[in-house]
Parts: C-alpha cells; sequence; structure tokens
C-alpha cells in the first residue's frame, strides 16, 4: 500500500516535470476573476497603494538626489524583470518580478506604486494581465512580494546571512510567494466541485514547478545589481541605512 | 573576489540555468500565454466566461514583442545610465582624492 504511494508520487512528480505543458504562471488576465473577486482584491489593494503614494512622494520631497536615482533604479529593475520571459524546466515559460531588490533598499511601501506603475503598463498596452484584475495582481506581486522580500532579508541578516545570499533568498522566495498568491488566488475563485484546497493544488502543482528555475534567475539577477550597487553606491546605501558601517567593513 | 568576477560567476549560473530547460525539454512549446488561462479555469468551471477583456489589445505577435522591447529597453537604458554615473563618480571622487 505505502509502495503504492510512494510509486504514485513519483510518477506524479515525474509527470509534472517531464511532460510539457502549457502554464500560464504570470499575472490573473483581464476579466478572468469573478466581479465579487476583483473587486474584493482591488479593495485589499487600495489602502496599500495610498500608503505607498504617501511613502514615495515623501522620498521625492525629502531625500537627496542620490536616494531618488536608486529609486528610479528599482523601478527600472522591475521594469526590465518582468518583461523577461524565461524558459523553465517545465517547457513552459513564466517572468520574473524584481520586485526583491528594491523592497530591499526601500522596504515594502514604495514598491506597491511602483509595481502598480508596471502592471499598468502591461495591462493597458500589453493586455497581460488587466484593469479588473489589477487588485489581484497587485495584491500578489507588489504587496505579498514586496513584504516577503523585505522580511525575508531584515531575517537573513538578523541571523548572520551574508549580504548577498541574503538578498538571493528574499528576491527568489518573494518571487516563488508571488505565484503561490496567484495560485491561491484563482484557487479562491475557482473552487471547483471539489473545494478551495483541491483546487489550489491543482494551481500550484502547474505554477510551483515553473516558478522554481525563475526564482533562482530573479535572485541572481537581483545578487547582480545589488553588487553592483553596493560598489558604486556606498553613501546612498549607507544613506538608506541597509548597511551599516560595521557591516559593510565585514564584506569589504 | 572583484566585482567583475562575482558578477561574471552570477551571469554564468543565470544562463545554465536560463538554457537548461531549452537543452532538456527540445519538443516543449514554452508557451506562457494568458489565453492559457481559460483552459484551466474552464475545466475547473465550465460556465465561467470572462466578463471583461482587455481595453485594447496588441495588433499581433510583432507590436507585442515591439512593446515588450520597449518595456525592457526603457528599464535596461535607465540602469545602463545609473551605473555609468555612479562609477563615474566613483572615478572622480577617487581621483580628486589622489591628487590632494
Amino acid at each position: 500500500m505505502k509502495k503504492n504511494q510512494i510509486a504514485l508520487t513519483t510518477s506524479l512528480i515525474f509527470t509534472l516535470i517531464l511532460i510539457p505543458r502549457t502554464v500560464y504562471a504570470m499575472h490573473i488576465a483581464e476579466g478572468f476573476l469573478p466581479m465579487k473577486w476583483a473587486g474584493f482584491w482591488t479593495v485589499l489593494a487600495v489602502p496599500f497603494l495610498i500608503i505607498s503614494v504617501k511613502k514615495v512622494n515623501n522620498i521625492l520631497k525629502d531625500e537627496a538626489p542620490g536616494i531618488k536615482m536608486l529609486l528610479a533604479l528599482a523601478g527600472a529593475f522591475i521594469f526590465v524583470l518582468s518583461s523577461l520571459k524565461l524558459p523553465s524546466l517545465t517547457g513552459s515559460c513564466s517572468h520574473a518580478t524584481g520586485i526583491g531588490l528594491g523592497a530591499i533598499l526601500f522596504g515594502p511601501w514604495p514598491m506597491v506604486l511602483l509595481g502598480t506603475i508596471v502592471l499598468i503598463f502591461q495591462a493597458l498596452l500589453l493586455a497581460h494581465g488587466g484593469i479588473t484584475t489589477l487588485g489581484a495582481n497587485l495584491f500578489a506581486m507588489a504587496i505579498v512580494g514586496s513584504f516577503v522580500a523585505y522580511g525575508l532579508f531584515k531575517l537573513a541578516r538578523k541571523v548572520g546571512v551574508p549580504v548577498w545570499a541574503s538578498v538571493f533568498v528574499a528576491a527568489s522566495v518573494s518571487n516563488f510567494f508571488t505565484y503561490i498568491i496567484t495560485a491561491g488566488q484563482l484557487a479562491a475563485a475557482f473552487p471547483g466541485n471539489s473545494g478551495f484546497m483541491a483546487s489550489l493544488i491543482k494551481f500550484l502543482s502547474v505554477f510551483a514547478f515553473t516558478q522554481i528555475p525563475l526564482a533562482i534567475v530573479e535572485g541572481l539577477l537581483t545578487v547582480l545589481v545589488f553588487n553592483i550597487i553596493q560598489e558604486y553606491s556606498k553613501n546612498e546605501l549607507d544613506e538608506l541605512s541597509i548597511i551599516s558601517r560595521r557591516q559593510r567593513h565585514e564584506f569589504s | 573576489m572583484s566585482l567583475a568576477k562575482k558578477n561574471l560567476i552570477i551571469i554564468l549560473l543565470i544562463l545554465i540555468v536560463v538554457i537548461t530547460p531549452l537543452i532538456i525539454k527540445r519538443n516543449a512549446e514554452f508557451l506562457g500565454a494568458d489565453g492559457m488561462a481559460e483552459n484551466m479555469i474552464t475545466e475547473i468551471n465550465p460556465q465561467y466566461t470572462a466578463w471583461f477583456s482587455n481595453i485594447w489589445e496588441p495588433p499581433s505577435g510583432e507590436i507585442e514583442s515591439l512593446l515588450f522591447a520597449l518595456q525592457a529597453a526603457i528599464g535596461a537604458g535607465f540602469l545602463g545610465y545609473y551605473i555609468g554615473l555612479q562609477k563615474g563618480k566613483n572615478k572622480g571622487n577617487n581621483d580628486r582624492q589622489d591628487k590632494k
């Protein structure tokens, strides 16, 4: 009996990895959340967006030009990464989010607005994602994604993980979480006959495997750019107190 | 380790992760279309129809890739500008200190 289960699970995992299948592990498409759920996620996302606009305004008003440039860099990074559709081992494509870098540098709040800008750009010009699903996609990518990245980075640094590894873990797990949340949102909206959990497993089985290699790429790209910032923008980093003086000595 | 060396290793790792699927899954379609959402959702809930469609859609795959390339170019353009600027600033500061 047990042997059978193990065999079944292994073959299931193998099928998931080996059989080419089409996956839409990206943002939820326009009109593909029932009105009730579209409204729910929008209402949930709006307060975050309002706080985010205030935070970004404060940065633009009070901070030095170097810090503003760094914020623009975080935005540019989201632009590049969310346009990179990368192949995955499941034989389908998905893309990075780029949220992690900015969340690590500026904390989670400013990223909500930057993420919104990119999502609106893609929804209006690329028919990728949508206006009705903006709230849900925003929640998954810009809100959960940035809070996870920020929280993990802080946690990893606290327990003494090196900066580069903390950046890697924060960015890749943030990418992975975005898609777990998306799967959860779809499962909640489409529980089918067998209920939320069954539906969630169905959506997750498709999302999770595709996303793992992409999460790794996202982590690597974030470390790449973070290394450059660490080398050439030491003053700005000090100002952001991401890396205290003591820690910088450890790593230079 | 110097920055260039560190980042060279990272770029190699990225290439490995990105290219491996293309070699292992030669016959895969590598689709990622949003339209496929329909399939999974209608499989679970056959009655569901999208109640809103995109306000505007790129008329062809070419236009779509144009806009995606534009998006990447805007982002990458600024990234390059920023890195060059910071590098130049640092060099300028160091040169000034050397003269003193």
